[in-house]
Order: structure tokens, then C-alpha cells, then sequence
């Protein structure tokens, strides 16, 4: 459903060129939820803005839903859907009017967008505020018009850019069950996010962006199981000696912190041994990794601290 | 194309319709004119005057129109556009339609008003009078929407928009005969295509030869649709 090859984009800028996305080849098949995860500043919306035709490549090439992106930019509009980071609702509009108007650019007729208008606006929880003006609703409904306006067509590739951003925890999950919806209908999904918890949640496949480049692929699960092995937390007054035990621990206090392979299944033989030293515990934890992790372990740096610096 | 061009012109002209207000905001100006300036000029004053006011009107009511894309472009408005089929020209041109269909109207109702203080004009005249100010209004709009979607931000818009339209109107003859002035402010104004325009307009009222002043404005629609075209096709790859 996608297909690019070495998509690049340079900016110029007065401090010289910048290379916001060097190059990166990009597959996505036919039904898949693809998660396209990085920190701000990474280039995944410039990445996706050319995908969407909305900015012109430096280099490379694309097929987007069996259209060239560079000689039949108009093919692919008319054959994926796009919702932004940012409202695509006009505030002057009523709900109404910006769904009916958008589905007759598709080139629906004036009946057909009505019924699919109304449609949506059921799927979306948005019935009863037909006549309302854009500017009155609420964060969380104009997202989710934003999200209808984008599907209003039914196209086969649906790009989302941040979709949850700005929303309330139960907005996300209500949005994260539509999402799940429409790929469970046949509908490909390409979205970009800097949340962990969301692409772990929704997407088939991630693909992991930094400074330009694509730096990781695979399922969530294949992911986090690159990170070696998963934290063992101690609590203990002989923190360092049991810190000489293992390879790579940490000794923050009374904690002592490491990795090993299988935790859960290691960890009952692995605390008789430290028992057998003479080893006294307060507390044992064990956490699988978190994309977090994989994100530290292949960029160098966190995904959380990113996200709150931004 | 022309399906389009109707979707978006539509699309932008339903606030309007449903909010008038702006519109009779709009009238405020000229009618100010009309009232405190115009009898300044004497009895005979009008025919002269009445013209130049509903160029200055095509000129001050599309010159800001680009004011109306800017929330457009820092909400996703422009974006979420840019991704639909829709035709490039018809998003430039469904909009100009919208404001030069306001300013039509807009005219009329001063020419009705100003007929109240003495002005004489055919319905052939009052015609033609307003297609002239129909085709300043889709060149200048145009320009308009273009400079705003390169300069993106509203005080940058507003100072490009005084440091051009003042000296455009003072060197067009509006307000006092250039043939008062100086011989060099004269022909300073005769390089202004403006000046031609409401030369035609005057022309037209008072049963005159309205030629040049129809080829400078087919020239600026030709110039001022040009650019913005070219400006929306670049600014969306």
C-alpha cells in the first residue's frame, strides 16, 4: 500500500541546509496498522507530509494505493485519507457543512455525502451536534470530527499525525477502539506518534525514526525483546554486594537494578542463591521492557524525556 | 474544475450569509465618504466622485481579503484542503468569487445610495460600471491571497498591505484630480494602473471612452490570477 524508496527532505535554512528525513525506505502492506514512532523534531511529520502530497520530496520515489507520489500526486489524494496534527475544521463552519463539503471534494454526490455525513457522525459520537458551529465544540469532539472528516471517503489508506495529542485518557481510548475498527474493516493505518503506550497498543508494525532516519522495524513484541532481557528492581541494605554479582548493575541507594534474560522464570532460583549468601530483601520487582526502553536502547536517549522537554 | 471552484465558493460564502453583519460593516466607509466628503465637491461634484469611491472600494474591500486564509493556514484548514482532489486553482478562485460577489453587491447599494445625493447613471452604465470593479476585485484578491499564504503571519500581512495600498490609492486620482498636482506627480500616477482604472469608470459614467482603463484591468486579472495561481500550486507540491 506504500512503497518508498530513499524519501528525503532538505530544508534551506539561513544556518545552511537541514536534513530533516535522510532517506528512508518505507513498506506498508495492504491492512496493516503501521506505528510510525520518534521523539519531536525527528522527521516523522515531514516524512508523512510527503507521503500526503503535501510537500515535495528532495529525493526518492513512492507508490502510494497504486500511485505514483512525484507524476500523479491527485491519484493518491483521491486514494488515502489524511487527519493532521492540527484542526482541519474551519471555526466560521458549522459540523454539518465542513462533513458535506468535504465528502463532495471527494466528488461525492450532494445525497451521498449527506448519508455518509450522518453516518459518521453517529460512528463518531458527534450526532446532535450537526447545526453547532465548529468553534463551540470541545477539544476532544473537534478531534474526532477531524478524524470523521478524514474517512468520510472511505479511502484504503487512512494517514494519522498524532491523532490522540491534546486529548483526555478517555477520548484516547475511545479513539484507540475506533482505530482498531477500522483496521479490523480492511482499512490500512499509518499514524505517527511520540506516545510508547499508544503505539504499543495499536500498532501491527513500528517503525522508529530519529535525527532523519529510520533506526528500528518490527512488531512491538520484537521490539522490546532486543532489549536484553528485563529489569530485576532489588531492595536491600547490601546493595553493592549484590551488585558485584551482576553484569552492567545499578546501585541507587538501597536499590540495585539489572537486567536478565526471562526475569520472571530466572528470578526464584536467582533469589534462593542471594538468600544462600546471607542476601536480606525489602522488596523485588520485575518489569518487562518498555518501548522506553527499546527507544533508549537504540537512539541513546529517552522517549519520555523528549516528550516533556517539547 | 468548475464543480470545485462552486464547492469552495459555496463553502466560504455560507458564514457570510449567515452572519451579515460584516457586510453592512463593510458600507460603513464608503457611505462615510459618500456623506462627509462628497458634498465637499459641489453640486456637480458627484458624476466625478462616485466612481472613484467604488474603485477605492474594489481596492480597500479585496486587498484584506487574503485576512481571511491566515486562521485557515495555522489550523489545518488549508492542509486538510490540500489533501482532497480538490482542483489547486478552484481553492484560490472559489474564494476570490466569494469576495467579489460581496463587493459587487456592496457597490450597488452605494450607487443606489449615492443616486439619493444626486448621482446620475444609466442601468447600461451602472452595468458596465460594476464589471469594471468586478475585474479589479478578482486581481487584486487574488494578489491578495497570495502575498498572505507567502507571508503567513498577520502583522507581517498588515504592513505589506498599508505600505502598498496607500500610495496605489493616492497616485490614482480617487479622492482629487491628478491634473491638479504637479507635472511629475501627473505622470508618476499615469505609470499606476489604478489611475487608468478609474479614469474608465469615470469615463463610463459620464459616457466616455472606457478602453485603456479596461485593458489595464484585463492586465492586472491577468497578472493578479497568475500569481496566485502559481503561488497555490507551489505552496501545495
Amino acid at each position: 500500500m506504500i512503497k518508498a524508496r530513499g524519501l528525503a527532505r532538505r530544508f534551506a535554512t539561513k544556518a545552511g541546509p537541514v536534513d530533516a528525513v535522510r532517506g528512508v525506505d518505507i513498506d506498508v502492506a495492504e491492512g496493516e496498522l503501521v506505528g510510525f514512532l520518534g521523539p519531536n523534531g525527528a522527521g516523522k511529520s515531514t516524512t508523512l507530509r510527503m507521503l500526503t502530497t503535501l510537500l515535495r520530496p528532495t529525493a526518492g520515489e513512492a507508490v502510494i494505493a497504486g500511485h505514483d507520489l512525484l507524476s500523479d500526486p491527485a491519484g493518491v489524494r483521491r486514494n488515502i485519507g489524511y487527519v493532521g496534527q492540527r484542526t482541519g475544521a474551519g471555526q466560521d463552519q458549522r459540523v454539518r457543512d465542513e462533513l458535506e463539503f468535504q465528502a463532495r471534494f471527494y466528488g461525492l454526490g450532494k445525497h451521498d455525502a449527506r448519508r455518509r455525513a450522518a453516518d459518521l457522525l453517529d460512528r463518531f459520537d458527534l450526532a446532535g451536534l450537526e447545526e453547532r458551529g465548529v468553534i463551540t465544540l470541545s477539544g476532544g469532539q473537534q478531534r474526532r470530527l477531524d478524524i470523521a472528516m478524514g474517512m468520510l471517503h472511505d479511502p484504503r489508506l487512512l494517514f494519522l499525525d498524532e491523532p490522540s495529542t491534546a486529548l483526555d485518557p478517555q477520548s484516547r481510548r475511545h479513539l484507540w477502539e475506533h482505530i482498531k475498527q477500522l483496521r479490523a474493516g480492511g482499512t490500512t493505518v499509518f499514524l505517527t506518534t511520540h506516545y510508547l503506550d499508544e503505539a504499543d497498543f495499536l500498532s501491527d508494525r513500528l517503525l522508529v525514526i530519529d535525527h532523519g532516519s529510520i533506526v528500528g522495524e518490527g512488531s512491538p513484541d520484537e521490539l522490546k525483546n532486543r532489549v536484553s532481557g528485563d529489569l530485576v528492581v532489588l531492595g536491600t541494605p547490601q546493595a553493592s554486594l549484590v551488585s558485584e554479582k551482576f553484569e552492567n548493575a545499578v546501585v541507587e541507594g538501597e536499590q540495585v537494578s539489572f537486567r536478565v534474560p526471562n526475569g520472571d522464570r530466572t528470578l526464584p532460583g536467582l533469589l534462593r542463591d542471594l538468600g544462600d549468601l546471607g542476601v536480606e530483601l525489602h522488596s523485588v520487582q520485575v518489569h518487562r521492557p518498555t518501548l522506553d526502553d527499546v527507544f533508549l536502547t537504540m537512539t541513546g536517549r529517552s522517549l519520555r524525556e523528549e516528550a516533556r522537554a517539547a | 474544475m468548475l464543480r470545485d471552484t462552486w464547492l469552495v465558493f459555496v463553502r466560504v460564502m455560507l458564514p457570510v450569509l449567515r452572519n451579515p453583519v460584516a457586510v453592512v460593516f463593510g458600507l460603513a466607509q464608503p457611505l462615510l465618504y459618500l456623506g462627509l466628503f462628497g458634498p465637499l465637491l459641489g453640486d456637480t461634484g458627484w458624476q466625478w466622485f462616485v466612481p472613484g469611491l467604488l474603485v477605492q472600494m474594489a481596492l480597500f474591500g479585496t486587498a484584506y481579503a487574503g485576512f481571511s486564509l491566515l486562521p485557515e493556514v495555522r489550523t489545518g484548514v488549508m492542509e486538510r484542503l490540500r489533501v482532497t482532489p480538490v482542483s489547486r486553482v478552484a481553492l484560490l478562485v472559489g474564494r476570490v468569487g466569494k469576495d467579489v460577489v460581496l463587493l459587487v453587491v456592496q457597490s450597488l447599494l452605494i450607487v443606489l445610495a449615492a443616486m439619493l445625493f444626486g448621482f446620475r447613471a444609466s442601468a447600461g452604465e451602472v452595468l458596465l460600471g460594476l464589471g469594471l470593479v468586478a475585474l479589479l476585485g478578482v486581481a487584486i484578491g487574488s494578489a491578495s491571497y497570495a502575498v498572505a499564504l507567502k507571508v503567513k503571519l498577520e502583522y507581517v500581512f498588515a504592513s505589506v498591505l498599508s505600505a502598498t495600498i496607500v500610495p496605489v490609492m493616492l497616485l490614482s486620482g480617487v479622492l482629487l484630480p491628478m491634473s491638479n498636482g504637479p507635472q511629475w506627480l501627473y505622470w508618476l500616477s499615469r505609470l499606476n494602473p489604478l489611475a487608468h482604472v478609474v479614469d474608465a469608470e469615470r469615463s463610463i459614467f459620464n459616457s466616455g471612452s472606457a478602453v485603456l482603463g479596461l485593458v489595464a484591468a484585463s492586465a492586472l486579472v491577468l497578472a493578479g490570477v497568475c500569481y496566485g495561481v502559481r503561488t497555490f500550486h507551489r505552496e501545495s507540491a
